[in-house]
């Protein structure tokens, strides 16, 4: 465990490591305010499921958490995304988005290959880094496409167009292509809405073997599935945190009666 | 609370009430019949106990059924979850219940009209009463969703303990009088641990009744205050 990374054991919710801290954040889409003094903790190697009714603001936050937003102009932050052990806040205007989008990989709903080899794929996020010696990029890429679970499909078609893979193992691709340069934080929005039950429970099988090493947050409409996969989560509503806890608090026990309402299927 | 988006989940989970408490009262009905049987010496009722605890049994199964077809269907959630698994255990106290009093049924037919003398079955009607008072109001606490009263009777089975404790007592001087009385003194004490029995599994209601109100155990240690089995050494011991 690293040790610059902060405990605050006086925070009621936080009870091991934290990679981020969410602090007061609010966000405009121009003059349209999307989230709401939003506040929690990103626990360190352990997945963070967001889940709330459609249009509460999970993806807008998720988008916040690597920059996403600065791609259109007249988009605002306030308050503060604390990333641990630089302590940097990942949303100020003096921090490069780029270097935000270095260290936080992000995966789509639906899966966003590029029209490109199988191979490139994936390799290209560490091109984009500047890792460009060929033995390293190999063994980054077969370690990313086994963490990813895919490698052994794909191991004698590397040169091949991603094209030609199911949705399964494209998405698959996707997350390899996210986990390739080795990030600190690794964000899904929906990575399994699109996909049949077997490939769903692939890409949750995949999250479990990660959890222990990569920090997640997963953004997901499915309630038992963030019950299976995550061990804290978050309830938005209208772009406010109404709860956040550990998941089995969450799903067994909530404290907000809004959240009871939500995840029992009893809403609006 | 609102009602669920999806309406068939409501009414399945009615339907699961209602079953429940049906069973509830079926059971009451089994166990005021056995001992109504034992007063009265009435072995067509003791018969009719014995027979109509299949129809007990038939909706046990009935409630697992339905119970495991909308979990399935359902994936239900938090109090949505407890309920359901809630009400499995209370099927299965229930049916556990209803055993009990088909038990004392059965003890009444081997009697075979050879029946004890009204002043020693008292005790044991007394017994069957607060059972009786117990399983109506924890079933009523399920039906109200009503936390104090199933802590009510959470509390009040330590009383059924100890007047089981006080049966026994009696029982067992009875048979020291009386050889004679012998037989029928250790039916009426099985009868008196069968309706003890009961207790407890009221008691169990009570606590699921807790539960899946409240979603988490009761904190308390179980009040207890039966010492049957003591006393029985004890008394032997002295006499
Ligand atoms: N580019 C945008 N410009 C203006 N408003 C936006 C933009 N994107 C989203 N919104 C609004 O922000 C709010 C939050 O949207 P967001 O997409 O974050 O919701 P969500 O929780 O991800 O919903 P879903 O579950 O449907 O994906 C919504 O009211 C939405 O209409
Ligand atoms: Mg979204």
């Amino acid at each position: 465990m690293d040790a610059s990374i902060p405990t605050k054991p006086a925070d009621a919710h936080i009870d091991g490591p934290v990679r981020a801290h969410v602090v007061n954040l609010s966000f405009y889409y121009g003059e349209k305010q999307a989230l709401f003094d939003v506040s929690f903790p990103i626990h360190d190697r352990k997945a963070t499921a967001l889940i709330g009714p459609s249009g509460c603001g999970k993806s807008t936050l998720l988008r916040a958490l690597n920059r996403m937003h600065d791609l259109y102009p007249g988009n605002r932050y306030e308050g503060e995304v604390i990333l641990y052990p630089e302590q940097i806040n990942i949303v100020s205007p003096e921090v490069d988005p780029m270097l935000v989008r270095l260290k936080i990989g992000m995966v789509f709903q639906k899966p966003n290959p590029f029209p490109k080899p199988i191979y490139d794929n994936v390799a290209a996020g560490l091109w984009v880094r500047g890792i460009r010696k060929k033995s390293i990029v190999d063994e980054r890429v077969e370690q990313a496409l086994k963490q990813a679970a895919l490698w052994d499909e794909v191991k004698d078609r590397l040169r091949t167009s991603a094209y030609g893979l199911s949705g399964g193992q494209q998405q698959r691709l996707c997350i390899a292509r996210a986990l390739a340069p080795d990030p600190e934080m690794l964000l899904l929005d929906e990575p399994t809405s699109a996909l049949d039950p077997i490939a769903t429970a692939r890409i949750e099988e995949l999250m479990a073997e990660l959890a222990p090493s990569v920090t997640i947050v997963i953004v997901t409409h499915n309630m038992q599935q963030a019950a299976r996969i995550s061990s804290y989560t978050a309830f938005m509503h209208i772009g406010c945190m109404v709860e956040f806890d550990k998941t089995t608090t969450i799903f067994t026990t909530p404290k907000e009666s809004r959240t009871q309402d939500y995840i029992t299927g009893r809403f609006g | 609370m609102p009602d669920h988006t999806a309406k068939a989940f409501d009414s399945d989970l009615q339907d699961l009430a209602r079953m429940v408490a049906e069973m509830g009262g079926l059971a009451e009905k089994q166990i005021a019949d056995s001992v109504d049987a034992l007063a009265k010496r009435d072995t067509a009722l003791a018969q009719r106990v014995t027979q109509l605890d299949a129809s007990i049994d038939a909706l046990q199964s009935e409630i697992e059924e339905k119970a495991v077809l909308t979990i399935a269907r359902r994936q239900p959630m938090a109090v949505d979850l407890r309920e359901i698994v809630g009400v499995l255990r209370l099927a299965a106290d229930i049916e556990r219940i209803g055993d009990l009093a088909k038990n004392i049924g059965k003890r009444v037919i081997a009697l075979n009209s050879e029946f004890p003398p009204p002043k020693l079955i008292r005790g044991v009607e007394h017994m069957a009463d607060l059972v009786l008072g117990q399983l109506k109001m924890v079933l009523d606490s399920y039906a109200r969703r009503d936390v104090s009263k199933a802590m009510a009777v959470w509390r009040g089975d330590e009383e059924i303990d100890a007047v089981c404790t006080s049966v026994f007592r009696e029982l067992l001087t009875y048979m020291m009088e009386d050889p004679r009385n012998i037989t029928f003194c250790i039916h009426l004490m099985f009868c008196a641990k069968n309706i003890e029995r009961m207790g407890d599994h009221a008691t169990n209601i009570a606590e699921t009744v807790h539960y899946m109100i409240e979603g988490r155990q009761i904190a308390d240690k179980r009040p207890k205050g039966d010492t049957t089995t003591l006393t029985a050494l004890r008394t032997a011991a002295d006499g």
